[in-house]
């Protein structure tokens, strides 16, 4: 019976139910707004998107500098890196650099704050204070913590000196030396966290405490079940970001360490510049990247997915 | 918003019903430990040592390295090399700072970093501002398709894939120009700050519609609308944008370094790591010093601005 589908049609005269007064969806608004779009469109495709799929293609190509420039090599660069003695522990110390980093630089500044937002004092003074670090440039804090570390005369030492306590090599250590690094990475990103934190914390109602205080909740209690409950969503985002960041550890290796001592601090994304400025491999980088991102993506969605009930 | 409690208070009213708020405000401004075990005797004196050992600690660890570098940096070489520890200097060494500017040609490199910085600033602001009102108010279609495409980019690791932005700088695709050793590098890629983008997006989604539609019906267009309505009303958004751009570029240091093969290009961060190698450890102090001067002046500037926007962009 085709006639009983024919869709109902409202009276003409009426407006439509969705058309907004300004005409919203016309061909001339959609036309005004891609005006407005495409030239940050052009810079998010040309430096965000297209970069990271091109990466998946270099990877396979052999890169070259002679006439006919880089051509198709299949997997000649998997086989360079997994001949490369620095490809293994680049990885390992990646994973170290970030595990590390969870322990040390995660939990102190979701410390700070809760710790700042119970003050009645001075609180802008604080944030100004803690929030500092974050300014200097992070290659001038990378140079001012090498110093700091540099042995005998350097800071640490002679205050652990003037202390009779054991002096350590820090980054000339291969023991310690991607701890030294952490620390220097957790000093200087604390205050950023911490803020963000201190924001979430003060957004708890107060009744929430309350209640829990009539309930008879404990000091812990009221930090577990209230604090900690209710900024859950930000405390997962911002590991995740924090994992995503630090697995990307650069800074600190190329300023301080160069690496070392022996491989002891070479992270995968050193070894990507190490590929790109010393071996001239940009294929062989391109393909370390994507296995980089590839982790990350999948990192990312499960992490995401496994979470997503928590928020 | 963080401060929405505060901000949104109602400034009018009987004294009763004020004095009524300001006890909800306080109420919900309180954190873990009670209000009455904080006003009691022993939660007094609890609240003050703990008060003090916070203040000394965040000195010791966040105020004292900076004083350190700074008095550092006016030690004379045989003082810093010296074993033994000391304060102060021994001696003021004030030619330390004027002799980095003067042999070390930081002018230079100030004046490289400004234009980067300066010049993605700029072009962020601009372009950024325009695509989040539209994606925001003009809703095209395809809009929530390029807004998912926006998030990715948010989760992209950038510095991973910095080898391949890189020799996409170096040939351009379709025009094929070269942008290496030229500030472009740094403005274009400045401009896809997925972050900065949300914020503003987001901004522009909390003004309510009826104020564009009442300016349709006095016959503005777009630009009147952008120009008279929302750029007046978005200026607190747009100066936390603002900084958080010029900062970014100012700090950055991965992609400058591949990107200017030219020493007399280096932006401040670059050149500070090659000073470090070259000169000697007073001035290289004295030059890090200074690079830093800029960002933490302009952070005690619009501290309330920065820190106002980090607890805006990130919760609410």
């Amino acid at each position: 019976m085709a006639f009983a589908v024919a869709p109902v049609r409202p009276p003409k005269g009426l407006p439509r139910a969705q058309a907004g007064s300004s005409g919203r969806r016309s061909l001339s608004n959609n036309l005004k707004a891609y005006v407005l779009i495409i030239p940050a469109l052009v810079c998010f495709a040309l430096f965000s998107w297209y970069p990271t799929i091109k990466v998946f293609f270099l990877a396979f190509e052999k890169t070259s500098f002679s006439v006919g420039g880089n051509h198709f090599g299949g997997l000649v660069n998997y086989r360079t890196l997994m001949a490369d003695p620095q490809f293994w522990p680049a990885w390992r110390n990646t994973f170290a650099f970030t595990g590390i980093a969870l322990v040390i630089g995660f939990g102190l500044p979701f410390f700070v704050a809760v710790l700042l937002n119970e003050l009645r004092h001075m609180k802008q003074a604080f944030r100004v204070v803690i929030y500092l670090p974050v300014m200097i440039p992070p290659v001038v804090t990378d140079l001012l913590w090498k110093w700091f570390y540099t042995q005998p005369s350097g800071l640490f030492d002679q205050a652990l000196g003037a202390a009779h306590l054991p002096q350590s090599g820090w980054y000339q250590s291969s023991n310690v030396a991607l701890i030294s690094i952490v620390l220097i990475t957790t000093w200087a990103n604390m205050g950023g966290t911490a803020l963000i934190y201190l924001a979430a914390l003060q957004n708890i109602p107060g009744q929430l405490y309350e209640a829990a205080e009539l309930d008879g909740a404990s000091l812990w209690q009221r930090f577990r079940y209230v604090t900690v409950s209710q900024t859950r969503f930000v405390l997962l985002m911002l590991m995740l970001f924090q994992i995503i960041a630090t697995m990307q550890e650069f800074n600190e290796v190329n300023v301080i360490t160069g690496g070392g001592p022996g491989s002891s601090t070479i992270t995968v994304l050193y070894l990507i510049y190490k590929y790109f400025d010393q071996y001239y491999n940009y294929g062989g980088a391109c393909l370390l990247s994507a296995m980089l991102v590839v982790f990350l993506g999948i990192f990312s969605a499960s992490f995401l997915r496994l979470t997503r009930n928590h928020g | 918003m963080a401060n929405a409690i505060f901000t949104t208070a109602p400034a009018r009213g009987t004294r009763r019903q004020r004095a009524s708020s300001r006890r909800l405000q306080l109420a919900s401004a309180r954190g873990i430990v009670s209000p009455i075990v904080l006003s009691s005797r022993r939660g007094k004196c609890v609240y003050w040592v703990v008060f003090g050992v916070a203040a000394l600690v965040c000195s010791a660890v966040f105020l004292f390295p900076m004083f350190w570098a700074v008095t550092g940096a006016l030690r004379s070489t045989t003082d810093l090399d010296s074993p033994t520890v000391s304060f102060l200097p021994h001696e003021w060494v004030f030619s330390n700072y004027s002799n980095a500017w003067s042999q070390l040609d930081l002018f230079q490199y100030f004046k490289n970093t400004v234009i980067q910085a300066g010049g993605a600033w700029v072009l962020e602001i601009v372009l950024l501002t325009l695509a989040g009102f539209a994606l925001s108010k003009l809703r095209p279609r395809f809009g929530a398709a390029l807004l998912g495409g926006f998030l990715v980019s948010m989760f992209i690791p950038g510095q991973a894939i910095v080898v391949s932005t890189y020799l996409v700088a170096k040939d351009l695709p379709f025009i094929h120009t070269n942008l290496l050793d030229n500030p472009v590098a740094i403005w274009l890629p400045a401009v896809a700050s997925a972050f900065n983008l949300f914020i503003l997006k987001r901004f522009f989604d909390q003004l309510p519609d009826e104020l564009l539609e009442a300016a349709d019906i006095d016959g503005a267009g777009v630009a009147r609308k952008l120009w008279s309505i929302v750029i007046p009303m978005a200026r607190p958004v747009m100066a936390v944008v603002s900084i958080f751009a010029f900062v970014a570029v100012w700090q950055s240091y991965l992609w400058p370094l591949m990107v200017f093969t030219d020493p007399n290009k280096y932006p401040l961060s670059v050149a500070v790591t090659q000073i470090s190698y070259s000169a000697p450890l007073n001035w290289s102090l004295a030059a890090d010093v200074l690079a830093s001067v800029p960002l933490l002046v302009m952070f005690v500037i619009f501290q309330r601005n920065i820190i106002g926007g980090l607890s805006g962009a990130t919760t609410g």
